[in-house]
């Protein structure tokens, strides 16, 4: 008993500290702005001022686009940036784990550095071959380079050579030829991988931040990461109910992926026939 | 429906040599089974066949057409694999008609030849079932009903029985015989089991070390084994070999100075391994002395493990319920008697 009682309050102690900044949060934004920033930010929230989430929704804050803009657009950038690294990482392992082609070590090891290059590595140059393209300031730009980065091609390539043998030998003594084994055999095999790093890329993407402060300096392409850090302003003016209230929104399209999905993949995890 | 011909297949991984020089006929609708030890390249050859792997030299022949260089799909030759193989995320019923979808049959054609094959194989009710929701012999049933519904010319099986239980395996046996010869399909059965290379072959090939030992029946290759190493993987338990001399006049003498008369033995004298049967060792007064080991009685017959007086050792299996002493004396069946040249181990 002695030990179960430690146990618990250790987890209960490390649920406290994740859960209480959120509840802050949450609780703050229903505040009114004058007195958070007095420091007396009540732990518990305040009905009225509900409010704020619509209107932050529908206008923002000062000098910045509407919330629901910046949400939209940080969406499809996770999206664009999540899909994408999973089509190229997928035809790119498909590439180096079934066939057998001249240079196949050469281009995996290739692939492999871009791993240790990060955005945050090759800001510049990569800045520079954007401008160059005259992909500053559009959607293009925000998603394109951070997209075309092999992060999950290692992953992938591990998942499809323990893919069995005779399942791509039966496939293709039943006559299916590359594209058809890897969209009816391969895909749907690897489906709970999928799905698990869709989230993870999609959290990834949702999160950037020094990229499209960099690539967009037009505020209808504001993601709401950067739109939370453009309503704080100078100390005195900042109205700290409404960053908590876009903090809360910037919170819940991530979660909302990581328990649908989680639910899929959980359940793709739970029927392998292994 | 079709006949096989491999003339000189060859197989070589770099510079080991898997498969040297094998030279097969099929007739139609005729069953060969491919029997030997892990690594003698029996698998190899069957992925030959299938297009799985390309020889490095020979050709094989399906039907008057050279397959040799064709791809797995252009060859219409079905395959069960040991494991199955079956696509996890399809159902049976997918699993079945996925070759017929790549063909571009109609939904009405594909129904009707899964339904069909279903029912021939007993596994009509399962059709809507995941591999997962399935028993090892459902698996096997359903792993054969993707090889039969595309009515193949010609029927690989890679020791497809070998991840069932013996009493499954035993049934199954029966069952795939009974398949074959009803769809009249020529197959090619490999297999390291050598009671279902007795019983399912119309023919069997032994390939010892990547080269063809013996390819003859069933019962040929049990009454004649052309070489020791046939002569001690085809028949269980397997074969007593006593190292002898080869007399003038039809007789050899064992190791241990006994001499056994071998009716029609010819040669020139020398060293050689005479090979006998458990079955053919009986129990005879003034017979070959032997020490008894070991005495197992399995109801229908007893195995009596012993040494003779050289210390070469001897297994015995006698009728019934034999009762028998720490000492006994065994004669060998004279016209039951294998001899093989002991270097090169070929049946004199």
């Amino acid at each position: 008993m002695r030990t179960d009682w430690l146990a618990h309050s250790v987890l209960c102690a490390g649920v406290l500290l994740f859960a209480l900044p959120v509840w802050l949060v949450l609780a703050g934004s229903t505040q009114p702005a004058d007195a958070i920033a007095r420091g007396e930010l009540s732990l518990v929230p305040d009905l009225r001022g509900l409010g704020i989430y619509a209107d932050v929704l529908r206008a923002g804050g000062p000098g910045v686009t509407p919330l629901w803009r910046m949400l939209l657009v940080s969406f499809g950038m996770a999206l664009a940036i999540a899909l994408g690294k999973i089509v190229i990482s997928v035809l790119s392992a498909y590439a180096v784990a079934f066939f057998r082609w001249p240079g196949r070590t050469l281009a995996f090891w290739v692939i492999f550095l871009t791993l240790m290059l990060p955005v945050e590595v090759r800001i510049i140059p990569t800045y520079s071959v954007m401008a160059g393209l005259g992909l500053i300031n559009s959607f293009t730009g925000l998603t394109l380079p951070l997209i075309a980065s092999a992060t999950a091609t290692l992953l992938f390539r591990q998942v499809f050579l323990a893919v069995p043998d005779e399942l791509v030998e039966a496939a293709r003594m039943d006559g299916a030829g590359p594209l058809r084994f890897l969209r009816d055999i391969l895909l749907p095999v690897s489906a709970p991988n999928l799905a698990a790093l869709f989230v993870i890329l999609f959290v990834y993407g949702w999160n950037q931040y020094l990229w499209p402060l960099l690539v967009a300096t037009d505020p209808r392409l504001d993601t709401v990461v950067i739109g939370i850090v453009k309503m704080i302003g100078s100390e005195a003016q900042t109205e700290w109910n409404r960053v908590m209230a876009a903090a809360v929104l910037a919170l819940l399209p991530p979660v909302a992926v990581v328990l649908l999905m989680q639910r899929w993949f959980v359940k793709g995890l739970a029927e392998g026939d292994k | 429906m079709a006949t096989l011909e491999l003339h000189g297949v060859e197989k070589r991984f770099g510079p080991a040599s898997i498969l040297a020089g094998i030279d097969l006929a099929l007739a139609d609708g005729e069953m060969l089974v491919i029997v030997g030890a892990s690594g003698c390249g029996k698998s190899t050859l069957l992925r030959l066949v299938a297009g799985l792997e390309t020889p490095s030299a020979g050709r094989i022949v399906l039907d008057q057409r050279d397959i040799t260089q064709l791809d797995p799909a252009a060859r219409d030759i079905a395959m069960v694999f040991q494991n199955y193989a079956l696509y996890p995320h399809m159902s049976v019923f997918d699993n079945m008609a996925y070759a017929l979808r790549i063909r571009g049959l109609s939904r009405n054609e594909i129904a009707a030849q899964v339904q069909a094959t279903a029912e021939l194989l007993g596994i009509g009710a399962l059709l809507a079932r995941k591999p997962r929701q399935l028993s090892g012999g459902q698996r096997q049933r359903v792993a054969m009903g993707r090889a039969i519904v595309r009515s193949p010319k010609l029927f690989l099986f890679d020791e497809p029985l070998s991840n069932l239980d013996a009493k499954l395996r035993v049934q199954m046996r029966a069952e795939i015989r009974r398949l074959q010869r009803r769809l009249g399909v020529t197959s090619l059965y490999v297999t390291h089991d050598q009671v279902e290379a007795m019983t399912l072959g119309d023919r069997l090939l032994v390939l010892e070390g990547g080269r063809a030992a013996q390819l003859a029946t069933p019962m040929e290759v049990f009454a004649r084994p052309a070489t020791v190493y046939v002569a001690g993987f085809i028949g269980a338990p397997a074969m007593n070999f006593l190292p002898a001399a080869l007399l003038p006049g039809g007789a050899v003498q064992l190791s241990g100075g006994q001499v056994v008369a071998v009716p029609g033995a010819v040669g020139s004298p020398g060293a050689v391994t005479l090979g006998v049967r458990p079955e053919h060792v009986s129990l005879a007064d003034g017979g070959i002395p032997l020490a008894v080991e070991l005495v197992e009685p399995l109801g229908s017959e007893t195995l009596v493990h012993g040494r003779m007086a050289d210390g070469t050792a001897l297994l015995a299996k006698l009728p019934g319920a034999a009762p028998v002493g720490d000492q006994v004396a065994v004669a060998l069946a004279p016209d039951a008697l294998h001899l093989f040249d002991a270097a090169s181990g070929r049946r004199l």
